[in-house]
């Protein structure tokens, strides 16, 4: 660990701060409808896509039919990706020719970016046209996105509204989550990033001739090996800069490439990288200043806030720590930091992050659920490694998906207010709602489905043959990619330890069923939960109320969170990572 | 308050309800009932399944059967030690059912003809509506309201309060209980329940916890709790894939230990405990709650309306000085004054006498000889007194005496009205004595403010509850008993009407509201209050409306209910919170002995160094079952209240049970395994 390194993180740490608070007041006022600066020019628009569409943008309407639109909506647009999937070859805009999908890989690519996971079993440049990049996934980047912003300011509406049978009106939410501040967000980072030199074109890929000829070992169909020259190297290019912005201010984390951000053309230089980490942050931070501001205690955000805060320093010490640390196995090997080298763990990371930004962008783009990698996490320490795992273990709520996180972590945030308010002798509540029978229902409902989604595919998985076909290293490594990829697809992270082959039909398959039991079936019930909220009556505070702010109720917070997380996943974990971070100590590797 | 005798011979010690509980423990195996505690019975289904496996690996001689058994043994004795908790809640309330159920002992009733002689009948025949005639000596038969005549009753059978009570018709003190002994005189009550619905058998079903049903609290907590261990079942049912993977297959034995030991069996196995005992604590301070929901309401009331006469000040008013206009000696009024009250019967008017008795040493005053005529109070000219000897005393309330002297065109001089002023300020009620239209003075009544009541409130103000005095008394006195007593805020010159418009605006601000009422007048409020508390001497209409009873009918216990109702939650609250972090150490435990065949190296989370895995696991599992039995007396007493706000309770209980309960069990199991391996066990 090194100075410039914590120097770095701080940096990081320190903008999310103060971006906390401007863009948690821009929210708030845009999903209350109150005037903006945006205003003159996105009101017109605005309301033209409401008289297109015949949205009444006056009504709002319950949990329910917000639910049932929401799902309407994902269902449609999943439908449609599947089909420019299926179809691409037809389409326009492939200069590589590139032909259709499979029918499980086009179903799993399009649950995937649907539900805002971004997972990707395949490799995008030889496989998606430039035409399923834009219109496809750049759109489900944009919108499932804007999807989960409008769920969590309903349910933010839920907690702040008294007696109130509706929590909003689910396409003007979406509406203005796309026009307000993911749009024009976007078009400012797109131009930022092709100033750090990201591409930006819809030409066909070029060729380059190798400044050193490689000479590569040939297997021919009858089982005789050959040495081949490659003198010419296929540069892959595209509308590169455009789909970076939304991929991280999004959280979706879906590469143009398939070495995502730690390709030059999605993630050229430090700076670039600076950016994209702020942009996986801003939003999800920001809705904590907004849930504060629109329920009334700012202080509550600021607190809810801080338990993400935490987590987040914690996971990226610790990554940043057993990376620097390195492998002990490498004897001989000078592994110390200096003016040269970042020393460490160097595997599978890029020399222009080194390891400090490479375990910071690991924490962040695992906390929350976005999935862009600038480094293989697959090659990461055993404990490194675990860190992203357990971050998305915690249930993506360590700022989160953009309204995903906040949602889910509002559900911790009622577990909490729960035992809290048991253990100082009232029927809990949560600013100023009493917590009954049917939200504690619903909370655990909530974090019963991601729980055991993880596990039962896991499980299966790790015993049957289709499942064992995909990992490439065998022990508790092995274990590990196959945790990863159910725990990525529940959390609707996307990135993965990417040894393991997931483009089969068993994970295709499997792997978005998770996807989608991880998104759907875990925020219905927070719906429901909102719903039931907003009718209540509102408790007025007194000293006998247990505070939802300050110090004491985040560290409650925090020890609900961890101990739920690592209640439930310690026996899988002690017996993948831990393990293997024993057997690596002892001299053994996978 | 005096405690119930019956409550009191059947504390924790008791041998009988201790061998009954033993007893019960069993019978509750049953599946059909353990199906109601989804906790528990995950257990029992684990303990039947090491059984089965028990019998045949011995069957076919493979396993260590040593092992086997004292895993199986242990979890039997972990669902038989959460029975035993229930059970011994139960059976106090049991016994306590005994003792009422030998009062309620058929008796003979002598019902009233239409055309006016008795018949006998059982009292199981008598119906809602009948008249009865009891006398000296004979048991009421039925619950009912006195319509003729005065009594001496003795209700010990249900309050344990020896000494008899007076019941008589008319007014709020009409209601006897079916059980309870008239002791002198004859009374006619009209029966006002039908057999089985009396309050008895209520009181009955309530101790016994044959009609307890979960509070809504309780049901929120159990959907946790279930969560919880669908959570845990699912991480164990996992674990054996992984570790065939790991090529480490687990034993029935290890992963059905491991999964007791996770899921929370400490509050899983007392919560109903809990609940019961939190009923019964009530009983024991002589409150019969009509639903559990009620005690649990009682902790979370926000506002507590507090009647002024008995709860705030001590019964009555009291005269305290006499004040004497210019011209008049101190001794000429207390003489007058004297006079005025010898024919009231109002502890007013008692304390005046006491009072001229005391000051001016005025006794034995024979008056027959002149005559007198006595004027009772009446609500128009809102006087009392006596003529005689040609002169007219009068005493009554200022504005009263005002309009009387008027009459006759006198006036109240300057002086006496600074008195009544200063009187009225200071929280006093001021009364003028009059003789022949001449005003003598004022006599000086003051409310006595019960000792340590401030103390009681400064107690509820740091747990956030509001106190709210009610009371007749005009604003300016009602102010002073406020500020001398320390609530937060009055209610001056209240009607009954008022009340509940009071109440029905604070529940409208989403606030929970107690209150406690004897009267016929006060029965809407108490059925609109969120927890009524009815005094028993109250009227049947009382206690019918409010969810409470107090069998010793002190107004001031609702401040103890409420505690005891924040008592309950927090229980429950600290029970679960030590349950979870207990897992913490459970998992150390549990898991490098799990693996530590395979991979030694997994040794290095035995952090506890516990000697073998057998031992380890074994440790784990005796720990979580004697934890059951250790914390028994705790769910039976209550975690102890502290009146503090949220925060500071909420610090101090995740201090204790959140961190003491991740670390006891890092001790306990270590002890558990020091004395396995000192005892060979494993």
């Amino acid at each position: 660990m090194t100075g410039n390194g914590w120097f770095q993180i701080f940096l990081f740490f320190g903008a999310v701060v103060l971006l906390t608070k401007p863009l948690g007041i821009f929210l708030y006022r845009v999903y209350e409808r109150k005037p903006t600066f945006l205003d003159p020019v996105l009101r017109p628009i605005e309301r033209l896509i409401y008289r297109v569409c015949g949205i009444d943008d006056t009504k709002e309407t319950d949990w329910k039919d917000y639910g049932i639109s929401m799902l309407l909506f994902s269902g449609v647009s999943l439908i449609l990706l599947y089909l420019i999937e299926r179809t691409q070859q037809w389409l326009p805009l492939n200069p590589q020719k590139l032909a259709n999908l499979s029918p499980d890989l086009a179903w799993n690519t399009a649950v995937s970016f649907t539900t805002n996971t971004n997972w990707q079993s395949y490799v995008p440049e030889s496989t998606m046209s430039y035409f399923t990049q834009m219109a496809g996934l750049a759109y489900h980047n944009f919108t499932s996105a804007a999807v989960g912003m409008a769920l969590a300011i309903a349910v933010i509406r839920g907690v702040a509204r008294k007696e109130s049978k509706t929590i909003g009106n689910f396409w003007v939410d979406c509406t203005r989550s796309l026009l307000w501040i993911l749009l024009p967000l976007c078009i400012i980072l797109a131009l930022a990033l092709v100033s750090q030199g990201v591409v930006q074109n819809l030409l066909p890929y070029t060729q380059a001739s190798l400044v050193e000829p490689q000479t590569v070992e040939k297997q021919a169909p009858d089982g005789t090996k050959s040495q081949d020259t490659v003198t010419t190297q296929v540069i892959a290019l595209g509308p590169v800069a455009s789909q970076e912005a939304i991929k991280m201010l999004g959280t979706n984390g879906g590469g143009f490439f398939n070495a995502n951000s730690a390709h030059p053309f999605e993630n050229p230089t430090p700076l670039s990288n600076l950016l994209e980490m702020l942009m996986i942050f801003a939003i999800p931070s920001a809705l904590t200043y907004t849930l504060g501001r629109m329920t009334g205690s700012a202080k509550h955000g600021w607190a809810v806030w801080s338990a993400m805060a935490a987590l987040f320093l914690a996971g990226v010490l610790v990554a940043y720590a057993v990376e620097s640390r390195g492998n002990p196995m490498l004897k001989g090997v000078n592994t110390v930091a200096s003016e040269t080298q970042p020393g460490g763990n160097m595997e599978g990371k890029e020399v222009r992050f080194g390891i400090a930004n490479s375990a910071l962008f690991t924490t962040v783009t695992t906390d929350a659920s976005c999935g862009a990698v600038n480094n293989a996490h697959d090659s990461l320490t055993p404990i490194g490694g675990m860190i992203p795992l357990i971050n998305i273990m915690l249930g993506e709520i360590v700022f989160g998906g953009v309204g995903s996180g906040l949602y889910g972590m509002i559900v911790f945030v009622i577990l909490s207010v729960f035992i809290a308010g048991l253990m100082v002798g009232r029927t809990p509540e949560y600013l100023g709602k009493k917590i009954e029978a049917f939200d504690v229902k619903m909370a655990v409902l909530s974090i019963l489905v991601s729980s055991l989604t993880i596990l039962i595919f896991s499980a299966i998985s790790i015993v049957t043959k289709a499942g064992l076909a995909g990992i490439s290293n065998p022990g508790p490594h092995g274990l590990s990619q196959i945790l990863y990829a159910y725990t990525s697809g529940t959390g609707n992270n996307g990135s993965a330890f990417a040894g393991i082959n997931a483009n089969t039909l068993w994970y295709n398959s499997t792997l978005a069923i998770a996807m989608l039991l991880g998104r759907f079936f875990s925020v219905i019930p927070i719906l429901a939960v909102a719903g039931n909220l907003a009718a209540k009556k509102h408790v007025p505070e007194s000293l006998g109320t247990f505070p939802v702010t300050g110090l004491l109720f985040t560290v409650l917070l925090i020890s609900v969170i961890v101990i739920v997380g690592a209640l439930t996943f310690f026996p899988a974990l002690s017996l993948g990572p831990i393990l293997e971070h024993l057997l690596m100590n002892a001299g053994k590797a996978f | 308050m005096t405690p119930n005798p019956q409550a009191k011979s059947t504390s924790f010690g008791d041998r009988k309800i201790l061998r009954n509980a033993i007893i019960d423990s069993f019978w509750k195996l049953d599946p059909r009932l353990m199906v109601k505690n989804p906790v528990m019975f995950v257990v029992e289904v684990g303990a039947v399944i090491t059984l089965v496996v028990l019998v045949s690996n011995l069957v076919q001689h493979h396993g260590d059967f040593r092992f086997g058994l004292q895993i199986t043994l242990w979890l039997w004795f972990t669902v038989l030690f959460a029975n035993f908790a229930e059970a011994m809640a139960e059976g106090r309330g049991k016994a306590q059912a005994e003792t009422l159920r030998k009062a309620r002992a058929e008796t003979e009733a002598r019902k009233l003809r239409d055309d006016g002689t008795t018949e006998l009948l059982p009292s199981s025949k008598l119906r809602s509506g009948d008249v009865v005639v009891v006398a000296a000596c004979e048991f009421i038969p039925g619950d009912g309201e006195v319509i003729e005549g005065v009594a001496s009753v003795d209700e010990s059978a249900i309050t344990g309060e020896s000494a008899p009570v007076i019941r008589e018709s008319g007014g709020d003190r009409s209601a006897v209980t079916g059980g309870t002994r008239v002791l002198s005189d004859e009374i006619k009550v009209r029966i006002t329940s039908n057999p089985g619905e009396t309050f008895l058998d209520r009181m009955i079903s309530l101790v016994e916890g044959a009609s307890r049903q979960k509070t809504p609290n309780e049901i929120a907590l159990n959907i946790l709790l279930a969560g919880l261990t669908i959570i845990f079942l699912l991480a164990v049912v996992t674990l054996q894939p992984f570790a065939i993977y790991s090529g480490a297959p687990q034993s029935v034995f290890a992963l059905i230990s491991l999964l007791v030991c996770l899921i929370p069996t400490t509050i899983g196995g007392l919560l109903s405990a809990i609940g019961i005992a939190g009923m019964d604590r009530l009983i024991q301070r002589n409150v019969i709650a009509m639903s559990g929901r009620a005690v649990e309401a009682a902790g979370d009331v926000d506002v507590l309306l507090l009647d002024k006469t008995g709860t705030i000040t001590l019964g009555n008013r009291e005269a305290t000085a006499f004040h004497a206009a210019p011209g008049i000696t101190d001794a000429d009024l207390a003489s007058a004054a004297q006079l005025a009250s010898f024919a009231d019967e109002t502890p007013e008017g008692r304390s005046i006498v006491v009072l001229a008795k005391e000051k001016y040493g005025l006794r034995g005053r024979e008056l027959a000889p002149h005559n007198p005529v006595f004027i009772p109070f009446s609500a128009q000219t809102r006087m009392s007194g006596v003529d005689m000897d040609g002169r007219e005393i009068r005493k009554g309330a200022p504005e009263a005496i005002k309009r009387y002297i008027a009459e006759k065109g006198q006036q109240v001089p300057p002086e006496v009205q600074e008195h009544v002023a200063r009187i009225a300020n200071s929280g006093g009620t001021p009364l003028l004595v009059a003789a022949n239209h001449r005003v003598y003075g004022t006599i000086e009544l003051t409310d006595i403010v019960k000792g340590g009541i401030r103390e009681r409130f400064d107690h509820l103000r740091a747990m956030g509850i509001r106190t709210m005095m009610i009371t007749g008394d005009n604003p300016l006195t009602a102010a002073a008993i406020a500020r001398q007593a320390g609530v937060d805020d009055f209610l001056a010159e209240a009607k009954p009407e008022d009340k509940m418009a009071l109440i029905r605006n604070e529940q409208a601000k989403g606030k929970l509201v107690a209150m406690t009422g004897d009267g016929t007048n006060d029965a809407p409020a108490l059925a609109q209050a969120d927890v009524g508390v009815a005094m028993n001497t109250g009227t049947q209409a009382a206690k019918e409306a409010g969810n409470m009873v107090d069998l010793d009918s002190n107004p001031t216990k609702l401040i103890e209910i409420v505690e005891i109702g924040k008592q309950l939650l927090i229980t429950r609250g600290a029970l679960t919170t030590f349950s979870v972090a207990n897992d913490v150490a459970k998992y150390f435990a549990i898991i490098p002995a799990m693996f530590a065949g395979t991979f030694p190296l997994l040794g290095t989370l035995n952090v506890m160094k516990l000697r073998t895995p057998e031992s380890a696991i074994l440790s784990a599992v005796i720990f979580n079952a004697l934890i059951i039995i250790g914390l028994i007396p705790l769910a039976l007493r209550g975690v102890r209240y502290r009146p503090l706000g949220a925060a500071a309770l909420l610090r101090r209980n995740m201090f204790i049970y959140g961190l003491g309960g991740v670390i006891a069990p890092f001790l306990g199991i270590k002890l558990i395994d020091i004395l396995i391996s000192w005892l060979r066990l494993a």
